[in-house]
Order: structure tokens, then C-alpha cells, then sequence
């Protein structure tokens, strides 16, 4: 009998534990409480769905509820962790509605190697209409700059010498602009969409709409070198010749901050998308992070021994990837602002760009090499790329500018003897978010989102190496704060704490007083204080004598050898 | 080797034959930057515009009163009717959706005091003139005689009808109980409290349990009777008299008393010694309250010329009404919709105002429902922060209630000043701290 009630029980008990970490299979463990194997299985899955789960589309880490004394506050987190929980859950079955998927380039066999595949190779195993994508543009005035506006729809070459063409809607090619500004061009950028396009020229930055039609001179912007834009905050950021960083917001048209690197021309420019902090590199090897709140740099890391010549930060802002004249390119947790890996180039890296994807190309005098898995978020230790993923060139066109075209398999380059588009399956973001960035929207669509983005600004205020401060208990001024309070309160009045201590031990090496000195003595201060301590001190020693004095004459000679030392 | 390519088919984007554009959604975190910084702009937005579009004042009912308004009795049978009374002895009875008066009589000589509505329509006006009248607005022109009438022997403050039976309860220096049935002119029953002998100020029936009846007077009493054994339950004293009771219609043992020290209290009737909530913000004494039908809200009219509306869980208002030319506010009203407020001043008037200052009526198609739903959910998430918390608080009042809350600030912190001082000198037995919610009573008698 009694074994039989022990069989029956541990089931039922292991079905508790089960029921526990995942509620809502509970129903079906009471219903079928025979295959137990299968049973915690299913349980295991389903907790390990849940973590993965939030380990991709949670928040952050969870609050510890439990701890909480608090009732109310306690059910109203518990809710809300439920919440948080669900939220996450959701993300991740809306999975299944994600249509697309990314493109790859695979070897079949261990002999095989990617970086031998040829852009004719790939053309000729892809669709026709993927394949119009790569192509080759032989332009005179070069060396030329590019960049892809924000859905990666249109795209803007801008020639040294002062040749700018802006192409809407690249992959048709059926609308382009072409300006010839007959002065140096350094550098072109693409603002919040594809109606306007700001132009770093010999003197000034100017503003165009797409029709080439010039909207604005920023005469703010002096020989600027590089020009950044910051989507979300609306700001055009422009590093110049003399190492002025300066912002504009292109919203109101106000020039919102501007500040001296102090370090000469700049060498490369940069920001990173998920934090809005700019990044400016230097001759001297060093990387400046900014926001447009500080006239000192936030950061200041030292990245190369010679000069830096390009770098990029990755889409969620984890990594940076540098390369600089030393003929390395280094890979950094921007994190911990540390060095991760570093590569040995054959010549100077002129120009990193890192694609939605991670995939990380570097333009290196004539050619352009492709990196897949330089970094990945998922691992706690970062491994080492053995080769290349793919690469191009090799042709005799010295790379200027190496360009990722946002939601597409398509890399741009230019270079000095034009512009090449070519094809790089797994580098683009595959399943877009339409309210976010829609490579498709139409003219309604393109407007809606404009006034939404700018119902949406952010303030430049807020940019912080930590996006997420808002809302957060900012703990360390509460401190501060606190200590200042404790400034304010009212002080001990003087002698007080004497007083005290005057009462507490003798006068030998255990006294109060005495351990009180010595601390109070390290400082070399003398304040009230101590004078007051040491009299108090001198004036017990004193007493202490005196008393061993009188016992003395009272002793007489044969006894005095009992009255002690004294002090 | 394997290639492949990324390509979108067309009918990704567009289905076919649909002229619909297609907005596939990821919600990868990724592809979000900002996403709290975006989230708090929006909730920032959001508090900007109901500030914005704040706008509580509607308009007012016809051409008013001649002289104030100091009663008003909703039809619980309409959404759009109700009732109000003068000064001068003239009652109006008023429909919502005109604006305008579709029924009046010179009712009674002097201030009516108190009306509420029958089960069958028609309304019962008591005045100061020491009768109470039946009237017909529905089915009788304007100006005839009333149906019925009682005569008293003191000036009636204030009527509330019995929930089921056919009798209501009017209040002068006692609570008389008329049967509407019977036209006697001699009230079944009297109810009063031994020792007093001051006037009711207001009377109210519970709604739940149906011969519970309280009242407060000027002799600063909150009573609760029984009719069953017309007798009384519960007396307490307060500092200072109340003006105006009513019970909470979903929590119905919960009453409010808006009181002439200028605050409300929430009381239980089950415990009479000690307030559920303080409601403190007017400057002046409080001369008409009343709850919104969901229970969790009310409204106040108040002496200063203003009316304020309150959440039932927190001591301030959330919003003060005003305009330039409304006088001491004598009586507010909220309606059975719960969308709008009406109140009635010195100045005879009676006014409509917006219960939520920056909701718009009209069809609001699903997608504004959505953004205003998703509006609400981002300002209560965000509620804490300085910027939006400074922005929603903010609002024009009166120069002289403001005038009149910074002197009251500072008197309320001299006394409170007073008191530790008195407490820090008092030696060994030092007065106990009074909690703010038990301050009020004074004393409670069975």
C-alpha cells in the first residue's frame, strides 16, 4: 500500500514543477499525465522558446519581484513582467509571418572557397532582375563619393571634382539629376529621405532637392570634409578641414552646437545609429566619440599608430570596426572600448562600411574586401575570421568610398574611375519594417512618414551613449545629491565631539583621544578641533602626573614603586 | 556552390489586384533604434495636445435663470433631461441636445432647495416657501398648477425619493417622510435627532440599502437614519458644517460631504470616525458635489467661483473649471453619460461643460480611436516624468483663487507650525499627531 502511494506521488509532483516554470501548459499536463518523458520534454521546449524569446525581443533584464515587500507595487510588477513576458512571447510567433529570406553564398565542398566567386558567377545563378543590380558606372571627374538613402532606394555619387549625380530609385535608373558645381566636391548625404541631399563643397555645405534644385547654403559648415546625418534627431553633423565639428538641425535650420576636435584635419567620420554619437577620426590614431551636448569628446580611444583612415559602427552600436594607415583594421567592443581582434591589410584600409547584416567590407587601394563574422552579439568570445567572405577588384581603380545599400544584397563602391554596384548575397535585412524604413513606399506613404518622423524628433539634448536613459531613476546624481544634502545638514558644533571622546579611555596608547589625533594628524590639518583635542589631551597627562606625584610624597620612599608610571 | 540572392517578388509589396499597399511588420529590436526616446517624444506630444485641446466649456442652457441657480435634479430615466431651480422660486426643466428649456414654472415663492425626479417623470421641487410640489413637465404646458402639493411647517432645504417605494424625504429642521401615494398633507413619518434642532442642509437616500438615510446640518452633524425603525443610527460631528452629500453609486455604503472648510471627505457609513480620502483644492467653502455614474469620479461646485473635478483615490483635483463671468457655483451635476458636467451659479446660469476638458464628441473613426486609445496608454506610462508631469498639471486658474490658495498654503503651515511648536514645549505628555482623515470629527455618538 504504502509504495504504491509513493508511486503515485512523485508524478504528480514532478507535473507540479513542470506546471510551475510554464503555466500554460498546465492544461494539458493534467490531461495526459502518462508519457512523463515526453511531458518534460514539451516543458523544456517551452521554456527554452520563452528565453530564447526573450533573449531576442525582450527589455533587458527582469525585475527580481519576489524581493519586493512592497504588496501593491509588487502585483503591479508582477503584472507588468507578465506583460513584458507576453510582449516577447508575441515577437517572437510573429516570426512566421516574415516572408523573406536573407541570401547566402555556401560552399559545397571543403575544397571550394567563397571569396573565389566572381560577381559573373553570381549574376549568372541569380534572378535577371537581381542581377541588373550589379553594375558598372565610368565616370571622369571621380574620385567618386557615394551614398544610398535610408530605404537604400536612391543613391548619390558626388565626384572630387565636382560632378554630383543623384539617382532616384537606383534600381530602375529611371530618374537621375546630374549637377556639374565646378568647384571640389568632398563629400555627399543623403537627408531624412529621398527629396533632399546636402553637398559638402570647396567653401560651404549646401543643401539640394532631388531635382538639383539648391534649397540652402549652410555657411556654418566651413571646408567641411566628411558630413553625417543623424535620422532621428534630424541633425546634419559636418567634421572640416580645420577640425571644427558642427551640427545643424535640419528641421528648424539652427545651428545647434559646434566644437573644435583640437586634433588637426580629420582623417574619417562617422556615427553610430543606435546611440546618435558621432565618431571622428584623427592623425594622430585616435577615435573622439561626441554628442552635440559636450565641447569635449565623451570618449577618446586609441585606436591606430599612424593615422586612422575609415571606420564604421555597427547597427545596433556594439561594434566598431577602424582602419587605419598601420595597414591593420581593428575590430571594437564599443561597449567596454576595447580591441577585440585585429587584421593585417595589404595596403591602408581607405574606407569600412558594415552592413545590416555584419558583414564588413574594406576598400584597400584597388580592391574591396567583404568580411562575414568579424563579430557576433551571440558570442561571449569573439572569434577570428580565417578569410575573407568574398572579394572584388584588382582591376586598377583606387577605392575612395565603399558604401552598404540599406535592405539589399548590394554594395556600392566608388572609386576613381567611377562607381561599381555589386552583389553581395547575406548582407541585407531581408524582412524590412514598413513603418520603420520601407524601401517600396509610395509618394502618400513617403509624406506620411515625414510628418511622423518629425512629429517624432528627438531632441538633441537627449543623445547619451546610452539611448535608453529616459525614463530610468538616474541613481548617481540622486547620490550626488544626497551628498550634498549631507553638506547641508547641520555640522556638530566644535568641541562637541571632544567632549565626548574626552570621556571614553586613558591617556596611554588605547585612548580615544589619542587614535582620534593620530587619524585627524595624517591630514595635516589643524582645525579647532584638534587644537581642542590635543589641550584636553595635554591638560589629562598633566592630571595624570600629579596624581602619581602626590601618591608618591604620600607612599613614602619603600611604597612609591606602587604608584604606577603615569603617562 | 550555393548562391542565392536577396529578391522581393513583387506581390510581397502589393497583392495582386489589390490596390492596397502592403506593410510587412519585423519587429526585430534591431531595426528599432530609439525605441524610449521615441516613445517618450510621443508621450510628450501627446500631453501637449490635450493640453492643447483642452477646451471644458461648452456653453450654457438657454437663456438661464433671473436669479441663481441653487438646485438641479437629473431625470434618471434620460440621458438628455434635467431639472433646475432657482432663487426665485422658478423651476426649468431643460433638454441637452437643444441647449434649450422645454418646460418652466414659477413653481414657488422663494429659493428652491431641492428637486429630484419620480419613478414615473415627474418632479418634486421643495422650497423654502415650506411646501413641496409635484410637477408634470412632460405632459403639461408650461406654467400649470402642480399635480400636488405638501405643506410644511419649516422652509424645506433639500428632497431625496426612496428608492422603491412611493415616498420621498424632505429636509427642514427634521427629515419628514411623504407618501406621493396617499394625499396626505400630514408626513408619515418624522425624523429627527433628540437634541438637535438646527436646519438640514441636505438629505439623501442610499440606493442599495434602500431605508438608509443620511443627512448633514448646520449644527455640523452628519446623521444616518433608519426608516424601518425611524430611528437614528449615527451621529458625527464635524468641524465645520457640510453643505451637500451624495452616495457613491457603486460603492454604495461609500458617501461624500462637501463640506464648508472647503474640502470633500470620503466617508464609509460603517465607520464614520475617520475619512477614506480628504479631497483638498478649493479655496472656499464646497456648496454642491456629485459623483459620475462610474462611481470613480466626482465633481465639485464650490463658493470660489469654481468647480473642480476629482479621481476618488487622490487627495487633488485633477482639473479646475472657470470662466471670467460664472459667480459662486451653487450646484454641478455630472451626466448619466458620464461626458459632461452641467453646474449652476450665482450669475443664473447653468453651464455645460466637457467631464474629460480635451475629449471631442462626434464619430471618431477607428484609426483616431486607436491613436487617442494608444495617446492615453503613453501619458500613463510616462506620467512621472518632470517635463510631461509639469506640462499636464498645468493650468490657468483665477488670480484670486490663486491669491486665495497661496494665503491658505501659508496659514494651513502656520498652524501646522504652531502645533509641533506646541508639541516640542509640551513635556512629558505630548499631544498624540492627529491623522489628517480623523481631524475632521469631532465626535461620534451612537
Amino acid at each position: 500500500m504504502p509504495s504504491q502511494t509513493r508511486t503515485r506521488e512523485r508524478p504528480r509532483k514532478r507535473q507540479k514543477v513542470a506546471a510551475d516554470a510554464t503555466p500554460d501548459t498546465d492544461t494539458a499536463l493534467t490531461t495526459r499525465p502518462k508519457n512523463q518523458q515526453h511531458l518534460s520534454a514539451e516543458a523544456a521546449e517551452l521554456a527554452r522558446h520563452t528565453s530564447e524569446a526573450r533573449k531576442q525581443y525582450g527589455r533587458g533584464a527582469r525585475v527580481a519581484v519576489k524581493s519586493i515587500k512592497d504588496k501593491k507595487q509588487r502585483g503591479n510588477l508582477q503584472r507588468l513582467e507578465e506583460k513584458y513576458k507576453n510582449a516577447a512571447l508575441r515577437a517572437k510567433e510573429s516570426e512566421i509571418l516574415l516572408e523573406h529570406e536573407a541570401g547566402f553564398l555556401e560552399a559545397e565542398s571543403a575544397l571550394e572557397r567563397t571569396y573565389k566567386v566572381r560577381q559573373r558567377d553570381i549574376k549568372e545563378n541569380v534572378g535577371v532582375q537581381t542581377a541588373r543590380k550589379g553594375f558598372e558606372l565610368r565616370l571622369e571627374r571621380g574620385p567618386y563619393r557615394c551614398d544610398y538613402s535610408r530605404n537604400g532606394r536612391d543613391l548619390l555619387l558626388a565626384g572630387r571634382k565636382g560632378h554630383v549625380a543623384c539617382v532616384l530609385d537606383w534600381r530602375s535608373g529611371e530618374k537621375s539629376t546630374e549637377l556639374q558645381l565646378g568647384e571640389t566636391v568632398r563629400d555627399v548625404k543623403w537627408l531624412n529621405n529621398d527629396q533632399r541631399f546636402a553637398v559638402a563643397q570647396k567653401e560651404h555645405v549646401f543643401i539640394y532637392s532631388n531635382d538639383g534644385v539648391e534649397l540652402h547654403q549652410l555657411r556654418d559648415h566651413k571646408e567641411a570634409r566628411y558630413l553625417e546625418y543623424l535620422p532621428y534627431h534630424f541633425l546634419l553633423a559636418s567634421v572640416g578641414n580645420a577640425g571644427w565639428l558642427k551640427y545643424t538641425d535640419t528641421s528648424t535650420g539652427q545651428n545647434i552646437f559646434e566644437a573644435s576636435t583640437h586634433l588637426g584635419t580629420p582623417t574619417a567620420f562617422g556615427h553610430n545609429p543606435w546611440n546618435a554619437i558621432t565618431h571622428v577620426g584623427h592623425q594622430n590614431g585616435q577615435v573622439t566619440l561626441w554628442s552635440p551636448n559636450s565641447t569635449e569628446p565623451l570618449i577618446k580611444i586609441k585606436a591606430h599608430r599612424g593615422p586612422l583612415r575609415s571606420m564604421a559602427v555597427d547597427r545596433e552600436g556594439r561594434y566598431m570596426v577602424s582602419a587605419g594607415d598601420d595597414l591593420t583594421m581593428k575590430v571594437w567592443d564599443i561597449r567596454m572600448y576595447k580591441d577585440l581582434q585585429t587584421y593585417h591589410l595589404p595596403r591602408p584600409g581607405a574606407s569600412v562600411a558594415i552592413s545590416d547584416r555584419n558583414l564588413v567590407s574594406v576598400g584597400w587601394n584597388t580592391h574591396t574586401d567583404i568580411w562575414r563574422g568579424l563579430f557576433d552579439k551571440n558570442l561571449a568570445e569573439q572569434t577570428r575570421a580565417k578569410m575573407p567572405y568574398m572579394e572584388w577588384g584588382g582591376e586598377g581603380q583606387i577605392v575612395e568610398n565603399v558604401r552598404w545599400c540599406p535592405l539589399d544584397d548590394v554594395l556600392g563602391i566608388g572609386h576613381d574611375k567611377g562607381f561599381n554596384s555589386i552583389i553581395v548575397p547575406g548582407a541585407g535585412e531581408a524582412n524590412f519594417d514598413a513603418l520603420e524604413l520601407n524601401p517600396y513606399e509610395n509618394r502618400k506613404q513617403r509624406q506620411e512618414a515625414e510628418v511622423k518622423a518629425l512629429l517624432d524628433k528627438l531632441q538633441p539634448g537627449t543623445i547619451s551613449l546610452n539611448p535608453n536613459f529616459i525614463g530610468r531613476l538616474d541613481l548617481a546624481s540622486h547620490e550626488q545629491r544626497m551628498r550634498e544634502k549631507d553638506l547641508d545638514a547641520p555640522k556638530e558644533k566644535p568641541g562637541e565631539k571632544i567632549k565626548a571622546l574626552e570621556k571614553r579611555g586613558g591617556t596611554g596608547r588605547t585612548g580615544k583621544l589619542r587614535s582620534y589625533l593620530r587619524k585627524k594628524g595624517k591630514r595635516n590639518i589643524v582645525d579647532a578641533d584638534v587644537v581642542r583635542a590635543r589641550e584636553v589631551r595635554e591638560a589629562k597627562k598633566k592630571r595624570v602626573l600629579e596624581r602619581v606625584e602626590k601618591q608618591r610624597v604620600e607612599y613614602g620612599p619603600a611604597l612609591a614603586r606602587f604608584t604606577g608610571k603615569g603617562p | 556552390m550555393k548562391i542565392k540572392a536577396l529578391s522581393r517578388p513583387t506581390a510581397s509589396i502589393r497583392a495582386s489586384g489589390a490596390d492596397v499597399a502592403r506593410q510587412p511588420r519585423n519587429l526585430d529590436p534591431a531595426l528599432h533604434p530609439f525605441e524610449k526616446a521615441r516613445e517618450y517624444t510621443r508621450a510628450l506630444n501627446a500631453t501637449k495636445l490635450e493640453r492643447m485641446f483642452a477646451a471644458p466649456f461648452i456653453g450654457q442652457l438657454g437663456r438661464g435663470h433671473v436669479d441663481g441657480v441653487y438646485s438641479m435634479a437629473k431625470d434618471p430615466n434620460s440621458l438628455e433631461h434635467f431639472a433646475s431651480g432657482s432663487g426665485d422660486g422658478v423651476v426649468k426643466v431643460w433638454d441637452l441636445s437643444s441647449r434649450d428649456e422645454i418646460w418652466q414654472s414659477q413653481a414657488h415663492e422663494n429659493i428652491v432647495g431641492g428637486m429630484s425626479w419620480t419613478r414615473d417623470r415627474k418632479l418634486l421641487t421643495c422650497a423654502s416657501d415650506k411646501t413641496v410640489k409635484l410637477h408634470d413637465p412632460y405632459n403639461t404646458a408650461s406654467n400649470s398648477p402642480p399635480l400636488a402639493s405638501w405643506l410644511g411647517s419649516n422652509a424645506f432645504t433639500s428632497i431625496s425619493l426612496h428608492r422603491s417605494q412611493p415616498s420621498f424625504a424632505a429636509a427642514s429642521s427634521q427629515i419628514s417622510i411623504y407618501d406621493i401615494s396617499r394625499p396626505s398633507q400630514e408626513p408619515s413619518q418624522t425624523l429627527s435627532w433628540p437634541t438637535s434642532v438646527d436646519t438640514i442642509n441636505s438629505v439623501a437616500f442610499n440606493q442599495s440599502e434602500t431605508s438608509l438615510l443620511a443627512t448633514c446640518g448646520t449644527d455640523r452633524s452628519l446623521v444616518l437614519y433608519d426608516l424601518r425603525t425611524s430611528s437614528p443610527l449615527h451621529r458625527s460631528i464635524m468641524t465645520l458644517s457640510a453643505n451637500a452629500l451624495a452616495w457613491n453609486p457603486i460603492e454604495p455604503f461609500n458617501l461624500a460631504l462637501a463640506s464648508e472648510d472647503h474640502n470633500l471627505y470620503l466617508f464609509d457609513s460603517r465607520n464614520l470616525s475617520r475619512a477614506l480620502n480628504v479631497y483638498r483644492d478649493h479655496v472656499a467653502a464646497v456648496m454642491s458635489l456629485d459623483w459620475s455614474p462610474t462611481g470613480q469620479e466626482l465633481v465639485s461646485a464650490s463658493y470660489d467661483r469654481s468647480i473642480r473635478l476629482w479621481d476618488r483615490a487622490s487627495g487633488h483635483s485633477r482639473d479646475i473649471y472657470h470662466t471670467k463671468r460664472m459667480q459662486r457655483v451653487f450646484s454641478c451635476a455630472w451626466t448619466p453619460d458620464n461626458a459632461y458636467i452641467l453646474s449652476g451659479s450665482d450669475d443664473g446660469n447653468v453651464r455645460l461643460w466637457r467631464a474629460r476638458a480635451s475629449d471631442r464628441q462626434g464619430v471618431k473613426s477607428a484609426r483616431q480611436r486607436q491613436k487617442l486609445e494608444y495617446d492615453e496608454k503613453l501619458k500613463e506610462r510616462y506620467k512621472h516624468m518632470p517635463e510631461i508631469r509639469r506640462i499636464a498639471r498645468h493650468r490657468h486658474i483665477p488670480k484670486q483663487v490663486k491669491k486665495a490658495g497661496e494665503i491658505k498654503s501659508e496659514e494651513l503651515q502656520a498652524l501646522k507650525r504652531r502645533e509641533e511648536n506646541r508639541r516640542k514645549h509640551a513635556g512629558r505628555d505630548k499631544p498624540s499627531r492627529k491623522p489628517e482623515r480623523e481631524k475632521m470629527v469631532l465626535a461620534t455618538e451612537e
